[in-house]
């Protein structure tokens, strides 16, 4: 094992306390708990999201559609709400997770059957989810007034002090670290490290991504159905481009693009230092644009890091200069 | 019966260009004057391997001399050293009686030498005239790439070479394999290259393509170029080449002119080692049949494949690189799918669509190519070893870390692993251990049949010994094993039979009481005794 303090996530954290410390010298109530606690609620998204994101980038694709398929997911639900208040908040989350299923499950497939490259397909997906949601819902919003009361409070009922918003990001935290305990989780790493050799050792990787593919569609279901009752207002345009802070949370968080490397701790952290500068930076009295420069170096920052860690632990990109 | 060389007078082509030696000067100077280029006293060693150990090599200006060797003699490291891919740990490098240090490819280049390998590199989407002087293509005035006399110079040189038929616009992936190898040759004689490495030049061609290249080789002659030819191919080596120099395990054992030297003789050079470490004695009880494959075919690869494997077997497999053993193999692990053929596994038929159906029938298979097939690298120990055996190390579905170590220990002890940790990343590891890595993940299934593809190419002679040991616990056991091997040594001291095979089918199937190296390595190149 390699020691605590050559671990990337124990640099990560230590910026996180670093940054949370720096905010504090200028605004002195941002690290009080209740504050940080309202941190996490406001990331609680993004963590889940993240996390079903990192499990298809490791094992070498990436779902592009994320963002997408949460409004669509988000829209439907919303508008069933609308139409039926009577249906109980947890049916609707059961269908939220299904919708999300399906739309992570056919982007899955079209990577398994087909061969398509996932970038292409997901990028394919994210504009064919987001105009089903226009079709779905003929271009109108649903707004505040028209949801139930049981489905805008649920997820801000406290439960020890925490809203349910976060402790569904912690529930999605504890599954995952439960699956990267499992026989599939290991399967999506070796997936990533080497394709070729996991196909020798047995493992079909086509399903293993399409497995991959399903897990972010999960999440990213479970996300539409937190993030319109949490903003409520559910329209086409919820959450665009929002696909690109998940991809952002993981490369930050040191998940390798090229698969195989991340962890669920990395990912997390990659969300809250995210998070955090979204709400640090406005209070400390620096502009939004500033915001985006910083998640931008941030990102560069990290896959630098990245790139010099896997550098020493691989000699084998040398090998492969030799083999030419 | 040894074949007549046959050896036809240098060809004169016409239009060859002004300013070089006399072509008939150089190809009469045989037993010659200064060589063009000579190696003195090469080495050159990777962790845990000697490639070459003080080897010299000499050509001569207007000859081919054959470079010849088994696989792992040394002559891809030589090709390497030769076109500044590798750096030589000692020795010297002179060409026209100056020393020179090859520092990369460009410099090799620069130097006048060229290879052309059995996959030719060169871009695919470029037209032909680019490929031919890609590096050094003639400039406008401004600075620009003056592409109407490139094309113009590149027909001239097709032309000089008499593959005229070649256009200099076309794309080179509408080209055959044969027209590419012109391209390679056309790119040399574009800067005047004098030396001419063409390294298994003929495995991929036609018969007919094959005399072209010959034809060729005769204009390179005719021109004054010094050819280095490496074939495993004795009629072409006759054919072909003035000298010939033999390597075997890092050395150069013999050279000479071909004129005059009987094949057997260089057979004799090429495998007659002294024996570097003693195989482990066993106690053949062999038993029933456990794999019988019966006709197995593959559109391209191998057809009309039989054999036996029988219960405390090691079935050898023996034959040159490219004649369809690991293709074979893979079929049976269910990588490559078949095009007819029937596989049975202790009575039963079994068709495994996927290396999963193999592994639950109970066949696996070390791959040869250990760093991209066989481990993960970037994984430690265990997980590499428990990989195909997770539901056997999870608890309700939660992989248990300690039966994983539990596992990964079992196996790896036996084979005398050499790791400070368990946890220790794989890519960390030297050659052979890794491949005892990849064994322990493959006897932790539980095998029947366990097919090891070169299980000690690259791997140093501690970790050989250890495999071969283990292999004849193995069979002790009563598992079956078919070993793939280029390593006669390996073959002949491990396998009870050897299957050899020779352009995708079945050549002999030799029992190995009363077999020698000189019958072995006749049967995989057909040539008659």
């Amino acid at each position: 094992m390699r020691g605590l303090f050559e671990r990337r996530e124990t640099w990560l954290a230590a910026a996180i306390v670093a940054l949370v410390a720096l905010v504090s010298t200028r605004f002195a109530g941002f690290a009080h708990p209740s504050n940080l606690v309202l941190v996490f609620n406001d990331t609680s998204l993004l963590i889940i999201l993240a996390l079903g994101q990192m499990a298809v980038i490791l094992t070498r694709s990436i779902d592009l559609s994320m963002a997408s398929n949460l409004c669509f997911t988000g829209m439907a639900v919303a508008m069933l709400n609308a139409a039926a208040p009577e249906v109980p908040v947890p049916l609707l989350i059961l269908l939220a997770l299904a919708i999300g299923l399906a739309l992570g499950a056919l982007n899955g497939l079209l990577v398994w059957k087909l061969g398509i490259p996932a970038i292409v397909v997901t990028l394919g997906t994210l504009t064919i989810y987001r105009g089903a949601t226009f079709v779905l819902s003929g271009g109108a919003w649903v707004n505040a007034d028209q949801m139930s009361p049981a489905f805008i409070g649920f997820q801000r009922a406290q439960i020890l002090g925490l809203p349910v918003l976060s402790w569904t990001a912690v529930l999605v935290v504890a599954l995952f670290l439960l699956m990267t305990r499992t026989a599939l989780g290991r399967s999506i790493y070796a997936v990533g490290v080497n394709p070729t050799a996991s196909v020798y050792a047995g493992i079909d990787v086509g399903r293993t991504k399409f497995i991959a593919f399903c897990i972010s569609g999960l999440a990213a279901g479970l996300a539409g159905y937190l993030w319109i009752s949490r903003y409520v207002i559910a329209s086409v345009e919820v959450a665009n481009g929002f696909e690109l802070n998940i991809i952002a949370a993981c490369v930050i968080g040191g998940i390798s693009i090229a698969g195989g490397i991340g962890s669920v701790a990395g990912a997390v952290l990659g969300a809250l230092f995210l998070g955090i500068i979204a709400s640090a930076l406005p209070v400390a009295g620096i502009s939004p644009f500033w915001q985006m420069a910083i998640s931008g170096g941030a990102i560069i920052l990290a896959v630098l890091l990245n790139a010099r860690g896997e550098r020493r632990r691989g000699r084998i990109i040398l090998k492969k200069a030799e083999a030419t | 019966m040894i074949p007549e060389p046959t050896r036809r007078p240098a060809a004169q082509m016409p239009g060859g260009e002004a300013g070089r030696p006399d072509p008939d000067a150089a190809a009469t100077s045989l037993a010659g004057a200064t060589p063009l280029l000579t190696l003195a006293g090469v080495a050159k060693s990777f962790p845990g391997v000697r490639a070459l150990n003080g080897v010299g090599l000499a050509l001569h200006a207007g000859q081919v001399t054959a470079l010849i060797g088994e696989n792992g003699a040394g002559k891809s490291t030589l090709v390497k050293i030769l076109t500044g891919i590798y750096q030589p740990d000692a020795g010297e490098i002179r060409i026209a009686g100056q020393p020179v240090v090859l520092s990369s490819a460009h410099k090799a280049f620069e130097q006048g030498i060229t290879a052309i390998h059995q996959e030719t590199v060169l871009f695919d989407d470029l037209s032909v005239a680019e490929n031919i002087f890609l590096g050094h293509a003639p400039r406008t005035r401004f600075g620009l790439i003056d592409w109407k006399t490139m094309r113009d110079n590149a027909q001239e040189v097709l032309t000089t070479m008499r593959a005229g038929h070649i256009d200099a616009g076309a794309r080179l992936k509408d080209l055959g394999i044969a027209n590419k190898h012109l391209v390679a040759v056309a790119r040399a004689m574009s800067i005047d290259a004098q030396i001419v490495i063409l390294d298994e030049p003929t495995a991929a061609l036609s018969t007919k393509e094959i005399e072209e290249l010959f034809l060729l080789i005769e204009f390179l002659k005719s021109d004054g170029k010094a050819v280095l030819f490496i074939s495993h191919k004795f009629d072409e080596i006759y054919r072909i080449a003035d000298r010939y120099t033999v390597f075997r395990d890092g050395e150069m054992v013999g050279e000479g002119l071909l004129a005059g030297t009987p094949q057997g003789e260089i057979v004799k050079m090429m495998v007659g080692r002294a024996v570097d470490h003693i195989f482990p004695q066993r106690d053949a009880s062999i038993g029933e049949a456990v794999l019988s494959v019966s006709n197995l075919s593959h559109p391209t690869e191998f057809e009309d494949i039989s054999f036996d494997l029988h219960r405390g077997e090691i079935l050898g497999f023996y034959g040159l690189v490219g004649a369809g053993r690991s293709e074979v193999m893979q079929a049976i692990f269910g990588v490559t799918p078949t095009s007819g053929g029937a596989i049975r596994l202790e009575g039963m038929p079994m068709e495994p669509k996927s290396p999963a159906d193999a592994i639950a029938a109970g066949i696996v298979y070390v791959p040869e190519e250990r760093g991209k097939q066989g481990v993960v690298l970037g994984m430690p120990i265990f997980k590499n070893v428990s990989l195909p055996s997770l539901g056997r190390t999870s608890v309700s579905g939660v992989l248990r870390l300690k039966q994983e170590f539990d596992l990964a220990r079992a196996f790896t002890e036996r084979l005398d692993l050499r790791a400070s940790s368990l946890s220790q990343d794989v890519g960390t590891l030297s050659g052979g251990n890794q491949q005892k890595v990849v064994i322990a993940k493959w006897l932790a299934t539980d095998p029947k049949v366990i097919i090891l593809d070169e299980p000690t190419k690259g791997i140093d002679i501690g970790s050989k010994a250890a495999v071969h040991r283990f292999m004849a616990d193995l069979v002790a056991e009563g598992l079956s094993v078919i070993m793939v091997s280029s390593e006669l040594p390996e073959i002949l001291g491990m396998s009870d039979r050897v299957v050899v095979m020779r352009e995708g089918r079945i050549a002999a199937v030799l029992d190995n009481r009363d077999l020698d190296a000189v019958t072995l390595v006749e049967t995989a190149a057909r040539i008659s005794a």
